[in-house]
């Protein structure tokens, strides 16, 4: 009868529960270890990172074997495991000209002050399959890392510290900062607006602590985005760059690395470092504003946890896109004309609402998803009203 | 009662004791739990205190949405991360937790969230609406009138009741701020004007306190009038949207009408449960598979089983 199929759930999500297990265990291949994944699935572990917003490689690399591969669950598993954590405080502001750089590029100047290094990149290798991995031996590995490494002389090593490409700019007075020092909220917005928000204490939002509001900080901002889902990010910035907006923008500088994270001694007060993380940075150039009469470039910049470079970027285009000079809202209604409607029109890349309220892998999956609990009450609700609307338009029921 | 004499009653002052007492006994020690690894309800306790100090905040300014630093739980963002985050933060050990959601004790995702609760607090949980200390819910409110020594967590996906009308949130802030609703009525009126009825079904707008327009969550028109005048303290929790508010009890809650168009709930037609025979309750429309014919069930299963024992509590109609 129906009732027990309302009622029947205990059992049946308990054997769904232990079946999904059993989906991920059946096969005859060795289990695989989270140190496997760790190493040889980094890319993703990065991801899993950032968009769960908790550095922690072994952890993430337990959420991916866990979860099976999905990114959104493994995100999301890391994300509610952060909740348990106490805050134990916050790290000192770190410059990024300290990176451990492993991989930085420009795509403004052909050289720039401490070359550019390629690093580790796909970007210009042929997409072909490679098929000798089917048949992955440990022995291959050796063999390919020993003729790597074979007769090659010691390189020297990298320097601890690269200058900013995007400071040559700044000590040329060819850039804006877009920001205000002060609190950190977009220089467009009115001073009265400005003076108003942001956080009197140190300047800086905690989002995990604060709900958003608007205009939101920049800190705040960048907080969002740097936790962002990357494939939503870059529907976002693509959108802008390829129409809905107007940046146009040039990679003055992108660099991936490790920076040390430090925190003041309890006691002495002094910087002590507690460890590093991997981060991508993305600083991107975008076309030039007028500013106290006199033109110049704008910036807008990107940082996310892992080596995650479409991240990093798609984050800097939206920094930047959200500062745009007379940002309209999307709600805005469009003007007769289609000349006149494409120029009113909000860009959605452009409303940090619409930004920051929709990039949230963990929010959106999960609301999408909850279409699937059963809405009978509601539906039954709707049903009544739509009868009740039908019998007034004089629509036979026929029930 | 006023709200203020309700609070000052001492014998009433139970709901809000609660929550300084929680917040009191967190001071004092790490409740550490015995599911390994995670502190006593999940949630750190200083992210719990922050939400109870945002849950007096909105019982001082009822209606009002109170932005809070959600937190993220092992359940999935719109499964009711909102209501838990309120529930895991007021829990004590001696509390008796019930969980619906459609009505029902037994349904999937009730059962889950009951679930996570007892693993990590470890709380007696039952399906009779009067024994239980907290009740979190989901689309409904229990057809038995609760009491004052009870409080409903109603889990809330869309806090903004003008979001229908407005997409933006520092305009729909605004338009609170400033009470300016005029748009919201006018929606109404059109809607009148387009359908010859008011279409909105379930999450259907309610005043306040004369004050603020409220989303009442995703309970059928069927619910709205227990939320008026009511003698237990009513918190909504929206995890994903961060918002918490509440109403707290004897305050008066008014769907949104017209003199000339009432406000109606939901009209059964004389049907009644076939389980237990009640004619004055939300039923679940079932068509059976064979034969096509529709039957009625009583929507609060819990309520349903208690008259079938022939020892049902007390109707709101009474």
């Amino acid at each position: 009868m129906g009732y027990v199929a309302v009622k029947g759930g205990t059992e049946a999500i308990e054997n769904a529960a232990m079946f999904l297990n059993y989906e991920r265990i059946k096969g005859n291949s060795e289990p695989l270890r989270v140190e496997q994944i760790k190493e040889q699935l980094y890319l993703l572990v990065d991801r899993v990172m950032g968009e769960g917003s908790l550095y922690a490689p072994e952890l993430a690399a337990l959420v991916i074997k866990q979860s099976a591969g999905d990114t959104f669950e493994a995100a999301f598993m890391l994300r509610a495991y952060r909740t348990t954590l106490p805050r134990v405080g916050y790290s000192i502001p770190q410059s990024t000209k300290e990176m451990r750089v492993i991989r930085r590029i420009s795509a403004a100047f052909k050289d720039i002050p401490g070359g550019q290094i390629l690093g580790t990149t796909p970007d210009y290798t042929l997409r072909l399959l490679d098929f000798e991995l089917l048949n992955d031996t440990s022995e291959k590995r050796e063999s390919f890392i020993r003729g790597l490494f074979n007769g090659i002389d010691a390189a020297p090593p990298i320097p601890d510290s690269f200058p900013k490409v995007i400071e040559v700019l700044r000590n040329e007075g060819l850039l804006i900062e877009s920001v205000s020092s002060q609190n950190g909220l977009p220089a467009c917005l009115p001073e009265r607006v400005r003076s108003q928000s942001g956080n009197a204490q140190a300047g800086i939002f905690d989002i995990t602590r604060q709900s958003l509001t608007f205009p939101a900080p920049r800190s705040a901002a960048m907080q969002t985005m740097a936790r962002g889902e990357t494939g939503g990010m870059l529907l976002l910035a693509y959108s802008n760059i390829r129409g809905y907006g107007d940046i146009h923008p040039f990679l003055g500088e992108m660099r991936v690395g490790y920076i040390p994270v430090k925190i003041k001694h309890p006691l002495t007060g002094e910087p002590y470092t507690v460890g590093e993380v991997k981060v991508t940075e993305a600083e991107i150039i975008a076309r030039f504003t007028i500013k106290d009469g006199s033109p110049k470039f704008t910036l807008g910049y990107g940082l996310c946890f892992g080596h995650n470079e479409t991240k990093a970027i798609t984050m800097a285009i939206l920094d930047r896109a959200m500062q745009s000079a007379e940002p309209k809202p999307v709600t805005e209604v469009p003007s007769i004309t289609a000349f006149e409607g494409r120029l009113n029109r909000g860009m959605p890349s452009e409303d940090q609402e619409f930004v920051l309220y929709h990039l949230d892998g963990i929010e959106s999956m999960g609301f999408c998803n909850h279409w699937k609990l059963p809405h009978y009450v509601t539906f039954q609700s709707d049903l009544d009203r739509l009868k009740k609307a039908q019998q007034e338009s004089g629509v036979k029921n026929e029930t | 009662m006023k709200l203020k004499e309700w609070i000052a009653n001492k014998e009433h002052k139970d709901n809000i004791r609660h929550l300084s007492a929680c917040n009191a006994q967190a001071e004092k020690s790490e409740v550490r739990h015995k599911f390994s690894g995670y502190n006593f309800a999940f949630i750190d306790e200083g992210s719990k205190r922050e939400i109870r100090r945002k849950l007096l905040k909105a019982i001082a300014i009822p209606g009002y949405q109170v932005p809070f630093g959600s937190r993220e739980l092992p359940i999935a963002s719109g499964w009711g991360t909102g209501g838990l985050q309120i529930t895991f933060s007021i829990i004590g050990t001696e509390d008796i937790l019930k969980v619906i959601d459609q009505g029902c004790d037994g349904s999937v995702n009730a059962v889950n969230i009951k679930k996570l609760i007892s693993k990590v607090a470890e709380v007696r949980t039952t399906i009779d609406t009067h024994e239980a200390t907290i009740i979190q819910t989901r689309h409904r409110i229990p057809e038995e009138r609760m009491r004052e020594d009870q409080i409903l967590v109603l889990q809330v996906p869309l806090p903004e009741a003008l979001r229908r009308i407005e997409p933006s949130e520092v305009e729909t802030r605004r338009m609170h701020a400033e009470a300016d609703y005029s748009l919201m009525w006018l929606y109404l009126y059109e809607d009148i004007v387009k359908f010859k009825e008011i279409s909105i079904a379930s999450r259907y707008p309610v005043m306040v306190g004369g004050r603020y327009i409220m989303d009442p969550s995703p309970v059928p028109r069927w619910d709205v009038p227990k939320l008026h005048m009511a003698d237990t303290l009513y918190l909504f929790g929206a995890g994903r949207e961060k918002r918490i508010y509440a109403i707290p009890p004897y305050t008066k809650v008014e769907p949104l009408e017209f003199e000339d168009f009432k406000f109606r709930i939901e009209d059964f037609k004389g049907e009644s449960c076939m389980r237990c025979g009640s004619k004055d309750t939300f039923l679940d429309e079932i068509i059976d598979d064979a034969t096509g014919r529709r039957t009625y069930l009583c929507s609060d299963t819990g309520y349903c089983d208690k008259v079938l024992e022939g020892k049902e509590g007390k109707y709101y109609g009474d």
